[in-house]
């Protein structure tokens, strides 16, 4: 295909891209060398009936203006990212040279909000995606021996808790576990705990949003292996039995290496997916105990009465470097394939 | 099933279909209870003395005069005006999927069937951009959409979600026409057509399959998004997902958390239905990007 013509049809899809995902990264960078305007005081005199006094007030007129002149506001350099509620270098520096060992100081970290949510956002990633796909595989093999007149509406089940909306199947989960819900109000009977409750620590938070996050990335590796499953070979699979192979062995040998290529595909799409977790720490209204990155920057635009663009600018760039190397492995595998192939 | 390969045991065939009960009710209860609880008052959902009550209703029996009510759809649909947010959803993934999938095929296509090196490039690009996090994009939209007056419309959230959406349905169409033979357009192309002319005349009629897969991808993601919607869109134009993490805010407080029930009930219904009608294009779908991708 010549280069006019190719251009020529890709040129909408290329042009909302660049305009919509490349270009807001640009702005982003951009953004994030800058910070809010300071207040502008203004010392006022209030006459009432007992006397005067002065005050200090915001002075908004002031302000208009200079968010006018320069809408992004005061430029800052690097200073966003060095500050509290991002790297915090010197905070970061005082815990290392004040504690001693290494798991006080992790803790120590966990109190600065940029660590709490890196922290979390790892472990979410890197737990739930791997026991996604464990579970995955199992029903994918259970699934496979069950008649096929059941298998229709078995996956039609199965796939319910992956396609429906996560902040709407979180809420549905948080409901049934809240402690007058259904789950929640039944464990405080068993376990004779009135005060147990998803709020009361943060280890019980964590808990319950990997298993949603299990529970909702689960179905995808199912639907996948399943499909995996109908192509291993029969041939195969007799020739290991014979060979004296258990049923357990057969799996080990045959059946996994068989999806072993499926099964790097399914993890590259969900670290992906997991990584910008979000919508449940809403759905669970866990904020207090679990923040990921993501939700960071969400509550700088959303959460205060002025969106601190900065300062989510400067989170968003973090996550990016942090979504490049997460990905760069695979970048750099496909890059070896390609330069093979050519 | 034949083979004797895949013949078991009884105390795995036993193991094995124990596993698969416990996933069922563990994937398809909740949701079970939920669009159940919903016809009940909160006293009886949210029932702190005995979780029966949710099942057979005795405060709703009390106060409304039967086991069933529709209160929390009432207050949700008529008070909260849950209607406008049901339109403005419909809107929005109407136009994500016709614009996606119609970027999405000539890119696609384009792709598919251009041997330059630049391609790669073009799918890694892609690929990088899918992994972005959505909330980070936003936070560089916000700004220079305050400043061009185009935040808090419809447009705007619609261009934004299709442009998220354009490195996933180009992955998935160009795996797509790359499994329809070359042959086909380029025979047409001998017999005189122009590249677009057999596009549109060779091609188009053998592309639905494919393209029907995509748009249901394309649908389910412009229907979940959260992030976008709720960031982007102004109170009057928000969609049913921001609408109802707002309920969360507003409602919960007054005791009216049947309306948010109700709200949660009326969005999973469209996508009970979607699986009921095209679960093998959903399937084949998830399977169409890991076998050839």
């Amino acid at each position: 295909m010549p280069h006019s013509t190719f251009f020529k049809f890709i040129a909408p899809s290329l042009f909302v891209m660049l305009l919509f995902i490349a270009l807001p990264i640009l702005s982003v960078a951009y953004q994030s060398l800058f910070i809010e305007h300071e207040q502008i005081l203004v010392e006022v005199e209030n006459c009432g009936p007992f006397g005067c006094e002065t005050e200090l007030r915001i002075d908004t007129e002031a302000m208009d203006r200079a968010n006018e002149e320069s809408p992004m506001g005061r430029f800052n350099w690097l200073g966003t990212y060095a500050n509290t509620s991002h790297l915090a270098f010197a905070e970061v520096g005082a815990i290392w040279r004040d504690s001693d060992g290494l798991i006080p100081a992790l803790r120590a970290m966990l109190n600065l909000p940029f660590y709490k949510a890196l922290i979390f956002t790892i472990a979410y990633t890197f737990i739930v995606t791997p026991l996604g796909m464990v579970l995955g595989f199992f029903v994918a093999l259970g699934v496979n021996s069950i008649p096929r007149l059941l298998k229709g509406p078995v996956i039609f089940f199965s796939l319910l808790p992956m396609i429906v909306t996560p902040l709407v199947g979180s809420l549905v989960l948080f409901w049934m576990i809240d402690s007058s819900g259904v789950i929640g109000a039944n464990l405080q009977l068993l376990l004779n705990d009135p005060q147990l409750s998803l709020k009361a620590s943060p280890t019980l938070t964590w808990v319950t949003l990997f298993l949603y996050g299990v529970w909702h990335a689960a179905p995808f590796s199912f639907v996948v292996f399943y499909a995996g499953l109908q192509t291993v070979p029969d041939d195969t699979l007799e020739s290991a039995m014979i060979d004296g192979a258990s049923r357990w062995e057969r799996v080990r040998f045959v059946v996994i290496p068989h999806l072993m290529p499926l099964a790097t595909f399914i993890a590259l799409v969900q670290l992906m997916d997991n990584f910008r977790v979000f919508e449940p720490i809403i759905g669970f209204s866990a904020a207090a105990n679990a923040t990921s990155l993501s939700y960071l920057i969400y509550n700088d635009l959303r959460g205060s009465e002025t969106p601190l663009f900065g300062s989510a600018a400067a989170t968003s760039m973090l996550t990016i470097i942090g979504v490049v190397i997460l990905l760069m492995p695979v970048l750099i595998r496909t890059w070896r394939d390609f330069n093979r192939k050519v | 099933m034949s083979s004797k390969a895949r013949s078991r045991s009884t105390t795995l065939v036993v193991f094995s279909t124990a596993f698969i009960v416990v996933w069922l009710i563990v994937a398809a209860f909740p949701f079970l209870w939920t669009v159940w609880g919903s016809f009940k008052v909160e006293a009886d959902f949210f029932s702190r003395t005995d979780w029966m009550n949710a099942v057979t209703g005795p405060v709703t029996q009390a106060r409304t005069g039967s086991a069933f009510t529709g209160a929390g759809y009432h207050g949700a649909w008529v008070e909260q005006e849950f209607w406008r947010a049901a339109i403005n959803t419909l809107i929005v993934t109407v136009f994500v999927t016709l614009i996606s999938l119609t970027f999405g095929t000539l890119g696609g296509y384009a792709l598919a069937r251009s041997g330059y090196r630049y391609t790669f490039w073009i799918l890694m690009a892609a690929l990088v951009f899918r992994a972005m996090p959505h909330v980070t994009l936003v936070s560089g939209y916000l700004l220079p959409f305050f400043q061009l007056n185009i935040w808090g419309i419809l447009p705007t959230t619609i261009i934004v979600i299709v442009a998220i959406n354009q490195p996933f349905t180009l992955w998935m169409l160009h795996s797509f026409f790359l499994s329809i033979p070359k042959d086909l357009d380029e025979s047409a192309m001998v017999d005189g057509c122009s590249r677009f002319q057999a596009f549109r005349m060779v091609v188009i009629p053998v592309m639905w399959p494919g393209v029907i897969t995509t748009g249901l991808f394309s649908f389910l993601l412009a229907y979940n998004d959260f992030t976008v919607t709720a960031m982007l869109l102004s109170q009057e134009n928000q969609t049913m997902v921001p609408k109802i993490a707002s309920f969360l805010g507003s409602t919960q407080a007054e005791g009216k958390v049947m309306y948010a029930v109700a709200a949660v009930v009326s969005a999973i219904a469209p996508l009970f239905l979607l699986v009921l009608f095209f679960q093998k294009q959903i399937v084949s779908g998830l399977t169409a990007g890991a076998v050839k991708g």
